[in-house]
């Protein structure tokens, strides 16, 4: 019931068609009663915009392709909405993952834990704690 | 935090963050939604408000992907409310509307507002009524809210809408479905959505058979649409000026909205009941009652007697929080 009120924003930066990550990850969100919002493919301005109307606790983001693109993306949603969470999965190497890691985003490559994620999400939106 | 009375201000400035925290405010449903429609009071009346209902894979989401070029062209901006289900196990939500409503054209011209269900029977989210208010309040000129996939009667829509399509495909029933109760009744608009599949004309006469005891005048008008190629956008827009025209010039919109506040007012009174015996249930005092249900001893009728009165005995109104 606890996390029946926070909102997470599913977005994929990548113009490829790898939806299975991003819907398994929503399925496993949504199984914890999170309630999550769905953009698919989304350019920097789409993403910062449902992040501002739709008013979410939290941005996920599935990255494919340039991690460029990633991290414009997250330093947009960071300007629009400074105290906002990210964290991130998808196809990731080593060397992004620390360029992420040092904007403040828990990253969670292939081979992740569903549990490991949820309970990420249940901490970057303090679900557990404000019933 | 920022108090309510700001945020309405900001809101109505313009500010789209603003907005958005109200809306979520008015999602969680406590005390504070009243303080947000009565400041908003003075606001509202200037939107036009579209409904958009129909069964679940009508295509009413891509409806409105190609509605609302069409409504920025008229109006300049457009705001939408689409209402997705919460999970009845887990109270969680996939909220996918917003996926066939992009593609980046729209930029701020438009406001797209996700929303789960959260347990609301009547095909909206309980928040929606003050969500359309909202959006009339901070400026934006037509809302268009999509229903949940709907069956007969999750009818609230027509409490909300000024105007109310109601989205079938083809080989929807037949000219008996058409004549039932129910979701028929609602619309001002039919639309024939996929009409690019074989059955377009059966589905047509159908519903054209439904309406024969209507006056000519009063028929809805029945328009085809493929919205995922685009075919069909403009007339059914024009159709939806056309009705918004009658209403107008009709000279009751006023006596209309009237008697859906009315009916939202009584809404949101069996609402707030449901919550006080939601909470009654989940009592330690309830849970003990009901325990003997497990042991096959309950008597249904003198259970819900004792409940019932602990309901009375009860201050009844939820806490502020």
């Amino acid at each position: 019931m606890s996390n029946s009120q926070k909102r997470i924003l599913m977005a994929k930066t990548g113009l490829d068609g790898h939806w299975r990550g991003p819907t398994i990850v929503a399925r496993a969100l949504r199984d914890a009663g999170f309630e999550v919002i769905m953009i698919g493919m989304a350019n920097t301005d789409d993403i910062v915009r449902a992040a501002v109307d739709e008013d979410v606790d939290l941005v996920g983001l599935n990255i494919g392709g340039h991690i460029d693109v990633a991290i414009r993306a997250i330093n947009a949603v960071n300007e629009a909405r400074p105290t906002l969470p990210v964290f991130a999965g998808g196809t990731v190497a080593p060397h992004a993952k620390k360029q992420l890691e040092a904007l403040g985003v828990e990253v969670y490559p292939p081979g992740s834990q569903l549990a490991d994620i949820v309970e990420a999400a249940e901490r970057l939106t303090g679900a557990g704690a404000s019933a | 935090m920022t108090g309510i009375p700001d945020l309405v201000e900001a809101a109505a400035g313009g500010e789209r963050h603003a907005l958005a925290r109200l809306l979520s405010i008015a999602e969680r449903g406590d005390s504070r939604v009243l303080e947000i429609e009565d400041l908003i009071a003075p606001l509202v009346g200037r939107a036009w408000i579209i409904g958009i209902t129909g069964p679940p894979g009508a295509g009413k989401s891509t409806l409105i992907n190609g509605l609302l070029p069409l409504a920025q062209k008229a109006d300049g901006r457009a705001a939408v409310v689409a209402v997705d289900p919460s999970s009845p196990f887990s109270d969680g939500a996939i909220l996918g509307d917003r996926v066939r409503m992009q593609g980046g054209q729209y930029g701020a011209d438009v406001f797209i507002r996700s929303m789960a269900s959260r347990g609301a029977a009547g095909g909206l989210a309980r928040a929606a009524s003050t969500s359309v208010r909202l959006f009339d309040a901070a400026g934006w000129p037509v809302v268009i809210i999509e229903t949940l996939g709907i069956g007969q009667v999750e009818l609230d829509i027509m409490n909300l809408a000024d105007t109310v399509l109601v989205v079938l495909n083809p080989g929807w029933g037949d000219s008996f479905q058409a004549n039932k109760a129910g979701l028929t009744e609602a619309a001002d608009i039919f639309v024939i959505n996929k009409a690019d599949r074989q059955g377009v004309e059966q589905t047509r006469m159908d519903l054209l058979d439904s309406l024969t005891l209507l006056p000519s005048g009063q028929r809805p008008p029945i328009l085809e649409t493929v919205a995922t190629t685009g075919q069909g956008m403009e007339e059914l827009w024009s159709a939806i000026e056309g009705h918004r025209a009658r209403v107008l010039s009709d000279g009751n919109l006023q006596a209309l909205r009237d008697t859906r506040r009315r009916r939202i007012v009584h809404k949101t009174i069996r609402d707030q009941l449901t919550q006080v015996v939601d909470e009654l249930l989940d009592s330690a005092a309830a849970e003990e009652l009901l325990a003997g249900a497990t042991l096959g001893e309950l008597e249904i009728s003198s259970t819900v007697q004792k409940l019932l009165a602990m309901m009375a005995a009860s201050p009844g109104t939820r806490q502020q929080p």
